[in-house]
């Protein structure tokens, strides 16, 4: 019992390190969100700075401001939530398939293809931004919703197809072929029994390459000039203080909490899920 | 009107194995057929040709006169019960069994009738909201078969559909098979490897053996007229006692003695035949406590004394086992069959220990000697190096 008790309480210190290491910016994030950019500097002890001493909406109201002609940040809000969930939908539909090929078929070159997927995902992202502003240029892509899209896919698909794929394994056969053998064309046995059992691996992929679209800032900086498609990661960026000698801390800091809000409640709302994505496949042969 | 006839049909895999070769058979309309054998003798890919869910290497599968070689698996009209049933888990009770109802695009009113029927010849009538997770094994096992059922196809598929259940559930479920089946009348492929539900179940029974189809028959003829001894192994519980023989005129020398043939076996064997080896073929119940066996009937067989090791009481019967001098049978046959029993079937063709089948009123005892009583009449010979049954050539 002694032992269990300080095991306990061991395991219970590394784990209070460990959330206060991570919440900890999130924390002062919404802090300074919360300020009026005025004070932000101030405070004379860490009481008094970390908790705002009067609470102010001002640099969540200032970002809506002028609508979405003239707001800073209702456009690249609006391109985040489309080129994130367009990306999503063409790269779950174009992983489900590879996926289940790969699981069900012996084809030549599957090995192939799935080294390949991992070499692309392991690829550093940032040596294929300079070819690709120049292509992009030249093709008319850039600063376009497909010129955020295609790259976001390349990257997204690989993580995609593996996931499904580890799931798509799990399913046994059988089910299939029973299918087949009550009447369904082998398009109907993958719509009507594989993807409803394979539904909790589509969602942990579609969260995935979600949360990967919505956080890029790199191809967002880099493919982009005005908010005809510019994201909210690199919208933060451009910015601008009441004059040129104030810094826009204030509202960067109310951006950041809007977009950062919604990926935390999703991934709490859907943790089990993902956990159970991300090991599926690991235990059952 | 719906025969299954399948044609010279090989099953020759990628890498070149041949799991099935020029197998011959013929399903008449209603007839309820097992294919029994040995774990990788072929009979699961047999019938998953059936299905379509294996492509045909070679021969001809024809279907109620049509030939469905090239026919996907949803355009045969067949349905299926598979080993682990195969139930989709995302569905209830209900909607399993509506699934190829719905996919045949047929009237709601009539799907609900059907699966309502279904589920009440099957009792499953108070589950049929709930999800197969949620059902025991032997309530899934039903729900297999009631999706087979609902479509009225032109013929079921059964894949080990009972091993899955526990040994007193299964001897239950077997009843209820062969009573759905005589009901509905519906010509039905059953595959096993268990020898006594092919017995019990079967209008005729296909024995199979590394791919090649040993023999056809009702249970009785495969029990009573084995073709080799590999069926003649396969087919009984205990199974059948194997001992090595030399011919010699009418009588064969065993170590139980010297065996005067029964006639059939006589004839079989042709000439005065003198010095060929033999392996007799005794069933267990072929032996009886000479104390038992009356006047008239004694004069058939021949008496001898044994020591025996072991008597299994079983109530309304008792196996005695002994020990015989010399070899036991050496035989690839015999061997395969041991390899894959592993257990209560295997056949006593190592050590030369044989189970005899005595009444529950004999009285004798463990490490006693024993006179017991062999039948002459039931005996079975086979050609050791071929292993066919000599009395039936």
């Amino acid at each position: 019992m002694e032992r269990g008790t300080r095991e306990y309480a061991l395991w219970s210190i590394a784990m209070l390190l460990v959330l206060a290491f991570a919440m900890i910016p999130v924390l002062w994030i919404i802090s300074v969100s919360l300020k009026d950019p005025a004070t932000i500097t101030e405070g004379t002890n860490l009481g008094n700075t970390f908790i705002p001493q009067d609470i102010t909406f001002d640099n969540y109201t200032t970002l809506f401001e002028g609508g979405l002609d003239n707001s800073p940040f209702i456009k690249p809000l609006i391109n985040s939530i489309l080129i994130a969930l367009i990306s999503t939908a063409i790269a779950i539909v174009l992983a489900a398939f590879a996926a289940y090929a790969i699981a069900r078929l012996d084809f030549p070159g599957k090995a192939l293809i799935l080294a390949g997927a991992l070499a692309i995902a392991m690829f550093p992202a940032i040596s294929t931004v300079g070819p690709l502003f120049d292509m992009w240029r030249a093709l008319g892509l850039y600063d376009t919703y497909p010129g955020l899209i295609i790259p976001y896919l390349t990257f997204a698909l690989p993580l995609a197809i593996y996931t499904l794929v580890a799931f798509f394994r799990e399913i046994p056969w059988d089910l299939e072929q029973a299918a087949q053998v009550d009447g369904a064309t082998p398009f109907q046995a993958f719509r009507k029994v594989i993807v409803p059992l394979a539904a909790p691996g589509v969602f942990t992929a579609a969260i995935l390459v979600f949360i990967f679209a919505w956080n890029d800032f790199l191809f967002a900086i880099s493919l982009t000039s005005s908010d005809a498609s510019r994201t909210v990661p690199a919208a933060l960026a451009f910015f601008t203080g009441e004059s040129q000698f104030t810094e826009p801390t204030g509202n960067i800091a109310a951006a950041a909490v809007i977009v950062t809000v919604p990926i935390i409640v999703f991934v709490l709302f859907f943790q089990r899920r993902i956990v159970a994505g991300l090991t599926a496949g690991a235990v059952k042969g | 009107m719906s025969e299954i006839v399948m044609d010279r049909i090989t099953k020759r895999f990628a890498d070149g194995f041949e799991a099935v070769k020029n197998m011959d058979l013929e399903v008449g309309d209603g007839e309820f057929m097992i294919l029994v054998g040995p774990s990788g003798c072929g009979k699961s890919t047999a019938l998953r040709m059936i299905a379509g869910l294996e492509d045909i290497t070679d021969g001809q599968l024809r279907i109620g006169d049509e030939v469905v070689n090239e026919i996907a698996p949803k355009d045969r009209d067949i349905a299926m019960v598979f080993q682990n049933y195969a139930l989709y888990p995302h569905m209830s009770v209900r909607d399993n069994m509506a699934f190829p109802l719905k996919l045949a695009k047929a009237p709601q009113e009539e799907i609900d009738r059907k699966v309502e029927e279904a589920a009440r010849i099957l009792d499953l009538t108070q589950h049929l909201d709930r999800r197969p997770a949620n059902l025991s094994g032997g309530q899934r096992q039903r729900v297999a078969m009631g999706r087979a059922i609902v479509r009225d196809p032109k013929a079921f598929l059964m894949d080990e559909p009972l091993s899955n259940l526990d040994a007193k559930l299964r001897v239950q479920m077997r009843t209820e098979v062969s009573r759905i089946q005589s009901r509905l009348g519906t010509t039905t492929v059953y595959v096993t490897h268990d020898q006594t539900e092919a017995m019990t179940l079967g209008d005729r029974v296909a024995v199979m053996r590394t791919g090649v189809l040993q023999q056809v028959g009702s249970p009785a003829e495969l029990y009573e007229n084995p073709v080799n001894l590999f069926v003649a192994g396969f087919i009984g519980s205990p199974s059948m006692n194997f001992l090595p023989g030399e011919l010699s005129g009418d009588r064969v020398k065993t170590a139980l003695g010297e065996l005067r043939l029964p006639d059939q076996a006589r004839a079989g064997v042709g000439g005065d035949g003198g010095g060929r080896p033999v392996i007799v073929g005794i069933r267990p119940e072929s032996f009886e406590d000479a104390s038992l066996v009356g006047g008239d009937t004694r004069e058939r067989g021949m008496t001898f004394t044994a020591k025996i090791d072991l008597v299994e009481q079983l109530g309304a019967e008792q196996y005695a086992y002994f020990q015989l001098e010399g070899e036991g049978v050496q035989s690839d046959e015999l061997r395969e069959l041991a390899e894959d029993a592993g257990g209560e079937d295997v056949p006593s063709s190592g050590e030369g220990q044989v189970v005899a089948r005595l009444e529950a009123a004999s009285g004798i005892k463990r490490g006693a000697e024993a006179e017991l009583w062999l039948d002459l009449a039931k005996l079975h010979l086979f050609d050791p190096s071929s292993g066919k049954n000599l009395a039936r050539s």
